[in-house]
């Protein structure tokens, strides 16, 4: 954390109100985001309890697993998810645009323009909380690897056709969330935690509720008040006033509430199975009303959190989108329409584990991210360019002179000597290369001078100015104007390239087997 | 509920999966695995905690005599803490034929693909690294070849299904950690010497066992007395963090936001003396600290107003 970040902290905390860390919101957010609040059994790790999904604030769909333990009933909650997900995630698949881009030809080996299809949205899902992410990714884990009654006819307990497809995307989204600065799947907690800064440690900022507390209290609270009870109020039986953010759930809730609804539940189920005819209609009803109840329970635990996650995409929606997200999220459009085409084309399943190659090159990709995030967030945002400035990785000031001069080449060239007034202190020696952005957001290129003796520091301009013997009109920059320059790249790229899968030396364990893989072997007590 | 059917189910025949699954991850060559009925599984009943940790010992000494393969179900060993001793029950430990004793952690959440959550895998493998501590000093008593490998043995359920596991966790840094931390706990006898005299948790409880007594203001009276470093970390590791998260916010303590907090600051230890020391009404100018925070309190308050200006033309 910086010392900015730090102090926005300590302020927090001093005004019981959360903080600005951003003047600007650094995350696409989507026009009809499918928001999707999972909840999992407390004692079956992993195994799927309810959920609510959709993209309409007002009207979740809630999905139930009424006993978690039979397989049955899990499976037709996978089933259903498919049903509820994949519209949205589907439905982006045919608007596309055409881009050019540079690929090899594979007979000529030259580099080579071909026109592809970019879709021109993406679907966007957002769950609640970091734990959230982790759960669409083993869903995505478990459910690509079903195999469905058409596929292996002897496949025991065959799956939907559209359950497989759902964990192939899920997976998708999961990989791609761990790219920094890319949206197509979003955890809540970590997005607000982006944008502000609470009074609170940065743990107790993944609980949901007491963030958004922080943030946005309710009427005549404070922050710090309002975060206290959403983390730690509990009516008289010890249930909590809000219910955690999932996907696990609260203890007492379970042991108070779900437990004994459950075991409602079996029992009338049982009783259906033995009712004599005369008694099967009721039986029904009984059961019927045995199930209505475990929803509603969960509807109870789901709803708030629903809710808050809205409240969440109404306050990123409320800062104005950074200059450079529409460029990232681009990114993400590409990430989406690769995919489609791997599913179009019957690619398998994404393996249980990443080949060398693949593995290093998804490590590189993030690692370029990561640069490329740091370096467009600095500039979209002054506030998070003063922490670079403070770290003397950029400095800013008003212009106080620029003497122009020419480069010593047959045909000079403008190289103007820009000399700024600035409090900055960067880490800079002659000769270091610099960059600044320009209004239509290209980047100049210069570099350090010399430090003037009365606190400014002098910059030669060494390129971005046109082809001419006279500079481009604004692009030079004049006496009185602000200006920041940035020891950083404004777009870093990626280090060396990486062969094909095909061509992994065996050091790495060679090229990946090409056969897909065999699907997970059922046993009689799997919880997912 | 599930942890513990998960761990009868990793051992119901006797430790022969579980070595096997030992065997298979140290892929080193030590002996084969054994047979049903080739693992031996010492009877560790005794009353009392010192009197289990003895019978523990005993075992651990016969089976590495033994020479052959021998699982410990819950054995009793006992670590110094500050001078008092800590009882402490693994969920069991491999004697191999060789000598080598092998701490073995069986824990309910999920290894998918080979790989589990890596913050509950740490978790697990300090714990590990407390009991391989622990059979230390008895691997050196009993002498004869006996001693404590450097890795454990987590066993985890595999995937989605009930079926056991099993990855090998190098402890050497854990062990060296602990090890240090252990050094530096101050005496629990130093600790009592500086409390008011009388001082005591006791919870009095009624004749029934389980009903506690004690007024509770009394009680936290009690723990007051007692200084405490908290930090956010102790919410998930101790049942009494939620008090001393209180009285750290009530002494307006910047660590409350984070550990690392406190060393960034220098010797700012208040929320209000760093906001001072920032806005420039307190602290000294010539500590780089206090100078580094007015710079970055300078720099926020011009990009807030730069964004202000930007946005409301
Ligand atoms: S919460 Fe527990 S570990 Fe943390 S300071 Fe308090 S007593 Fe110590």
């Amino acid at each position: 954390m910086s010392l900015i970040d730090t102090l926005a902290r300590l302020e927090a905390a001093r005004d019981g109100r959360a903080r600005p860390l951003a003047t600007v919101r650094h995350r696409h957010v989507s026009d009809r985001p499918l928001v999707f609040v999972p909840l999992t059994t407390a004692g079956e790790a992993g195994a799927p309890l309810g959920a609510l999904v959709g993209t309409e604030r007002d009207a979740p769909r809630l999905l139930v697993v009424a006993q978690p333990r039979d397989r049955d009933l899990r499976s037709a909650f996978l089933a259903e998810l498919a049903d509820a997900m994949l519209p949205r995630i589907e439905e982006c698949a045919d608007a596309v645009e055409r881009e050019e881009r540079k690929e090899t030809d594979p007979t000529t080996g030259k580099k080579v323009p071909v026109e592809v299809e970019l879709c021109a949205d993406a679907p966007q899902v957002v769950v609640p909380s970091a734990a959230g992410v982790e759960y669409v990714r083993l869903l995505g884990r478990s459910m690509r690897f079903r195999r469905t009654a058409e596929q292996d006819p002897d496949a025991p307990h065959p799956a939907p056709p559209r359950v497989p497809l759902l964990g192939r995307w899920l997976t998708h989204f999961g990989e791609r969330s761990r790219v920094p600065g890319s949206s197509l799947l979003l955890a809540m907690t970590q997005v607000l935690g982006r944008h502000w800064a609470t009074g609170q440690s940065v743990l107790e900022d993944q609980h949901l509720g007491a963030l958004l507390a922080w943030i946005d209290p309710p009427e005549g609270t404070s922050g710090a008040a309002a975060a206290l009870r959403a983390e730690l109020a509990r009516d008289a039986e010890g249930l909590p006033a809000h219910p955690p953010a999932g996907p696990a759930t609260d203890p007492v809730f379970d042991n108070k509430r779900l437990a004994p609804a459950i075991a409602r539940y079996d029992r009338a189920r049982a009783d259906v199975l033995q009712a004599s005819p005369h008694r099967f209609a009721a039986a029904h009803r009984a059961l019927a009303d045995a199930e209505r109840e475990i929803r509603d329970l969960l509807e109870g635990q789901l709803r708030p959190t629903w809710d808050a996650v809205w409240q969440g995409i109404d306050l990123l929606r409320a800062l104005p989108e950074g200059a450079r997200v529409g460029e990232r999220w681009k990114r993400d459009r590409w990430s989406y329409t690769a995919h489609r085409d791997r599913v179009r084309a019957g690619e398998p399943p994404q393996p249980r584990r990443d080949d060398a190659v693949t593995a290093a090159r998804k490590l590189a990709a993030r690692e370029t991210a990561q640069a490329q995030l740091d370096a467009q967030e600095a500039l979209d945002d002054p506030l998070v360019m003063a922490g670079r400035r403070l770290a003397g990785e950029a400095f800013a000031g008003p212009v106080a002179e620029v003497v122009m001069e020419y480069s010593e080449a047959k045909i000079p060239r403008p190289r103007p000597l820009v000399t700024l007034r600035t409090q900055d202190a960067p880490h800079v020696a002659d000769g270091v290369k610099l960059h600044r952005a320009l209004p239509d957001g290209r980047s100049q290129p210069a570099e350090f001078v010399s430090h003037g003796p009365d606190g400014t520091l002098t910059v030669r301009l060494t390129g971005g100015m046109g082809r001419g013997k006279t500079p481009e009109a604004g692009s030079v920059p004049e006496p009185g104007d602000q200006v920041c320059w940035t020891l950083f790249e404004h777009a870093p790229r990626g280090g060396p390239e990486l062969p094909e899968p095909e061509q992994t030396p065996w050091t790495h364990g060679g090229p990946p087997a090409a056969a897909a893989e065999a699907p997970d072997p059922v046993t009689a007590e799997d919880h997912l | 509920m599930r942890g513990h059917a998960f761990e009868a189910r990793a051992k119901d025949d006797g430790g022969t999966e579980l070595i096997r699954l030992l065997c298979e991850r140290l892929g080193d060559g030590s002996p084969p695995p054994p047979g049903p009925g080739g693992v031996d599984t010492p009877d560790l009943a005794a009353s009392g905690p010192e009197g289990r940790t003895a019978r523990t010992a005993l075992a651990l000494r016969e089976a590495t005599a033994a020479g052959r393969w021998a699982l410990l179900d819950h054995p009793m060993l006992a670590l110094s803490v500050a001078g008092t001793p800590a009882y402490l029950e693994p969920d069991a430990v491999v004697v191999h034929p060789d000598g080598g004793w092998t701490v073995v952690e069986i824990k309910s959440f999920a290894m998918v693909d080979g790989a589990a959550d890596a913050a509950k895998v740490g978790a697990a493998a300090r714990q590990a690294a407390v009991y391989a501590l622990a059979l230390e000093p008895v691997a050196e008593r009993i002498g004869d070849g006996a001693s404590v490998r450097h890795s454990a043995l987590l066993v985890c359920p595999k995937n989605f299904s009930n079926l056991p596991d099993a990855a090998l966790v190098d402890l050497r840094k854990q062990v060296a950690t602990t090890r240090r931390q252990l050094d530096r706990l101050t005496g629990v006898a130093d600790i009592a010497d500086g409390l008011p005299h009388g001082t005591t948790f006791d919870l009095c409880l009624a004749d029934d066992g389980r009903t506690p007594t004690r007024p509770a203001d009394e009680l936290a009276a009690a723990v007051d007395a007692v200084g405490a470093a908290y930090a956010p970390e102790c919410l998930a590791a101790c049942e009494l963090a939620f008090h001393c998260r209180a009285r750290s916010r009530a002494a307006d303590a910047v660590q409350t936001l984070g550990r690392a907090l406190r060393a960034e600051l220098g010797g700012l230890s208040t929320i209000e003396a760093v906001l001072a020391a920032a806005a420039g009404e307190a602290g000294d100018p010539g500590d780089p600290a206090v100078a580094a925070l007015r710079r970055a309190a300078r720099l926020r308050a011009e990009s807030l107003e730069t964004a202000g200006a930007a946005s409301c033309p």
